[in-house]
């Protein structure tokens, strides 16, 4: 399937892109599993989404969690936390 | 509910005056203006750009200004938020929280501000004279929001 993922902030610059298609396996994940995905890639997903970093994930626009749904077809969004205002 | 973000400055006295509409039911405004400093974290900070969410960012106002409405009893309830080049004293956010009494007017006006705080995507890198750095979330932003958890009464 396959999931529109865009980028901001920190996270754009870091993963040098403001978004990208991924194709995964399958019908549907979750936030974990995807963000894990990108990840196993290595490089810059691997520093920029890479456990310690503090990342803010939404998905269709939404804030989620680490087990929050992801079907094809959505908009999953990766940010660092939020320090508008 | 308004909720608007955009490039442009504001006029908080036209921004207000437009928001009440000669409501004589509107008793009270409480207002919050955010402002660019010229200092963080102990660096002189010579200007920053906001950067949000297109969407999502005007999505998550709507519901925090329609959360605030459910728990306060307010008549209505403006936000506008600029983003791109700001320099120290230029005007970032403007709240204008309108109610028949200034209690809920009050609350509703720091509950928005909190929450957008912590819930609304926007962020913002500082020029200094050290080089460009991205702004670090706050804890105390996120304290100031969890207040909020409890049940307030109206």
């Amino acid at each position: 399937m396959s999931i529109r993922i865009l980028y901001f902030a920190r996270l754009r610059e870091d993963m040098g892109i403001a978004g990208e298609m991924f194709e995964l396996p399958g019908e549907a994940c979750d936030v974990n599993s995807l963000r894990a995905r990108l990840v196993a890639r290595g490089g810059a997903s691997a520093t920029a989404l890479g456990q310690g970093k503090a990342v803010r994930v939404s998905v269709n626009q939404d804030l989620a969690r680490d087990d929050t749904p992801v079907k094809a077809g959505d908009e999953v969004a990766f940010f660092p936390p939020v320090t508008g205002g | 509910m308004a909720v608007r973000v955009q490039r442009e400055d504001f006029d908080i006295g036209a921004e207000i005056a437009a928001f009440r509409r000669a409501d004589p039911g509107i008793g009270a405004i409480a207002s919050f203006i955010g402002l660019v400093r010229d200092v963080n974290e102990g660096n002189a900070v010579a200007g920053m750009t906001l950067e949000h969410y297109p969407g999502m960012t005007e999505k998550a106002l709507a519901g925090i200004v329609a959360e605030a409405k459910g728990r306060w009893d307010i008549v209505d309830a403006l936000v506008i938020h600029r983003v791109g080049e700001l320099k120290p004293l230029d005007q970032i956010v403007l709240v204008v929280v309108t109610g028949a009494h200034r209690g809920a007017a009050f609350a509703a006006c720091e509950f928005i501000m909190d929450y957008l705080k912590t819930q609304a995507p926007f962020w913002k890198k500082e020029q200094t004279a050290q080089g460009a750095r991205w702004v670090e979330a706050r804890v105390a932003d996120d304290q100031a929001a969890e207040r909020w958890s409890e049940p307030q009464v109206k």
